[in-house]
């Protein structure tokens, strides 16, 4: 709330101000921010402080959607916790799913076989793409472009009639398999995605029209919500929030795994990390992603999708039916699981929001010692402060839209 | 095919070894797991190690990707903290590892890290390390009143002294550490 009284001095001129700076501040207010606002993406909660419209102070609380999953993970198999992976980044779940089966293969000292590897990559590219365009739909629509939203949905209705086609399930992927997939590719799935592939390019153009030469676009975002280089490394941000401040820093060149060191592709990277910065990394990873999609559809072997190790494979079904051995086999390992060795590893990869790693302890049991999920969302909440202090209100809208957290991962 | 799907940068070797030549005793073991180095140090000389990780230009691990806290029932040690760090120049990963006997705590890095503070704060709340020097070392995933540390190995996940009644009240007064909370 302003103070009455007479306007402030211009600079350099007239007396100094009696108590200091102070006198120019008025009265602060605390307001709750979520934990159900609808700019907060689900259940974030901020409690800002206010100097009249400017934000003086943000203190994220999270924890609202926590379900205890590394806990869960202690008590079930390695094979059993594949579908709480699926609710960790719900707008990601494939790329979930192939980021803790990695984890656990690196375990077990499993590379899969060439056709699942450039399967689980159009997993991870097609998970990209859909969660990117839900950030874009969605942002802009925060920022009152809700043109943006009914356009980047149609795109992503698409991508989840593919998803639906290969997985059955729409959200509820679990689809990898420790030692490979769950199945093969259906009939006419790789049409399907070619003609994504085809036809996206072009839409992503349209969606880039809208907004990204936009007046209004460019005053909402540019210049709002800066974090340097540095201190984005220090607070350990990743992901499109990391590459938007200009560091290019991207897991699939960094420690490239299934085979993304043969795939053609550019990491994009911003140069002011605003919010603009971040939305055109996110926009040209649409690209990107595309193009990795259409590279891997060309190479697509042929081959077995599983590892040939019948104590962690399930054998094919109708052999289950029909063959004692097998059916011994599918009983093991569905009631008992398999064991992994001794030892601690940590494996990441790309996800949409970032880094996300999983940290596995075993101590030789068929489920982990200790998981620890390491999620992207989680750890660039933490930049929030850096990003929103001195701006407005409703530049905070669209800060927290820049880092495109999502509670599943914070909270796990 | 490439390389399956591990880290493909080599492991840092040769700086385990130079870290081994620097501090000494500091570093009590190094250990080598599917291509990933861990370094186990003296939990009193932590900040000291972290601090030339951190600044010295062959390692620079300028983010600390992660932090995980273990729980043990039997043995010497009751915890064990690990560091994972990146370096985004040179590319190289290493973790770090402090063992911590029943009671002691660990130096925080936030320092060095400023990242570690909720990273630290989510250890601390789930499996109850303390981290001395902490800024703001509160609950960070579990409500403010909760009384346990539900990563610990003596957690009654089925219900028990340290369960929620109906009213989401702790069925006990258990409160383990209430100085925090």
């Amino acid at each position: 709330m302003e103070r009455p009284g007479p306007g402030p001095e211009p600079p350099g001129m007239g007396p100094s101000l009696p108590a200091g700076e102070d006198a120019l501040r008025g009265e602060q207010m605390v307001i709750n921010m979520g934990p159900s606002h609808p700019s907060t993406h689900g259940v974030l909660r901020l409690v800002v402080t206010l100097d009249g419209e400017t934000v003086t102070a943000v203190r994220p609380y999270v924890g609202y959607l926590h379900r205890g999953m590394e806990k869960i993970a202690e008590g079930m198999t390695y094979t059993q916790f594949i579908p709480y992976t699926d609710r960790l980044d719900y707008l990601a779940p494939l790329s979930n799913n192939v980021a803790y089966i990695m984890a656990v293969e690196k375990l077990m000292g499993i590379t899969v076989p060439p056709r699942a590897q450039v399967i689980r990559v159009m997993c991870c590219e097609i998970a990209r793409i859909s969660a990117h365009l839900l950030w874009l739909g969605t942002g802009a629509l925060d920022l009152g472009a809700a043109t943006v939203f009914f356009h980047s949905f149609r795109e992503r209705e698409t991508l989840y009639n593919i998803i639906e086609s290969l997985t059955g399930a729409r959200l509820t992927t679990s689809y990898p398999r420790v030692g490979g997939l769950a199945l093969d590719l259906p009939e006419g799935w790789t049409t399907q995605v070619r003609q994504f592939v085809d036809s996206f390019p072009k839409a992503l153009d349209e969606l880039d029209d809208l907004l990204t030469g936009n007046q209004i676009w460019m005053k909402r975002t540019q210049g709002i919500g800066v974090i340097s280089a540095d201190h984005a490394i220090g607070l350990g941000m990743t992901g499109p929030n990391l590459r938007g401040s200009g560091v290019a820093y991207d897991v699939r060149r960094a420690e490239p795994y299934l085979g993304y060191e043969q795939y053609d592709f550019d990491v994009p990277v911003g140069s002011t990390g605003d919010v603009y910065d971040r939305y055109l990394v996110r926009m040209e990873e649409m690209r990107q992603s595309t193009r990795i999609l259409d590279q891997a559809l060309r190479r697509l072997p042929d081959g077995p999708i599983n590892i040939d190790d019948p104590k962690i494979v399930l054998p094919p079904k109708d052999r289950v039916l029909r063959k004692m051995e097998e059916l011994i086999q599918q009983f093991m390992i569905v009631t008992e699981g398999f064991k992994a060795p001794e030892g601690e590893i940590y494996h990441a990869i790309e996800a949409p929001k970032g880094e996300l790693g999983f940290f596995i302890r075993s101590e030789g049991d068929k489920s982990p010692y200790r998981l620890h999920i390491r999620s992207p969302s989680f750890i660039s909440l933490q930049g929030i402060e850096a990003m929103a202090v001195g701006s407005l209100v409703s530049d905070l809208v669209a800060v927290i839209a820049s880092l495109d957290p999502v509670m599943g991962e914070v909270d796990r | 095919m490439g390389a399956g799907p591990y880290i493909d940068a080599s492991p840092p070797r040769a700086l385990a070894e130079r870290l081994k030549d620097r501090f000494g005793d500091a570093v009590l073991d190094v250990a080598e797991f599917r291509g990933e180095i861990t370094v186990v140090v003296s939990k009193d000389r932590l900040l000291e190690v972290a601090r030339h990780l951190r600044e010295d230009r062959d390692a620079a691990f300028e983010m600390l990707t992660t932090v995980v806290a273990m729980h043990f029932l039997s043995g010497d040690h009751e915890h064990e903290v690990v560091y994972q760090l990146y370096s985004v120049s040179r590319n190289q990963r290493l973790r770090i590892k402090v063992r911590l006997r029943p009671g002691e705590v660990v130096a925080s890095v936030t320092p060095i890290w400023p990242g570690a503070n909720w990273l630290e704060r989510e250890q601390y709340d789930l499996v109850g390390v303390r981290f001395q020097g902490h800024p703001d070392l509160r609950r960070i995933i579990m409500p403010e009143d909760y009384p346990d540390h539900p990563l610990r190995k003596d957690f009654d996940v089925e219900g028990g002294p340290t369960s929620i009644d109906g009213e989401g009240r702790p069925a006990s007064p258990g409160f383990r550490d209430m100085e925090h909370a």
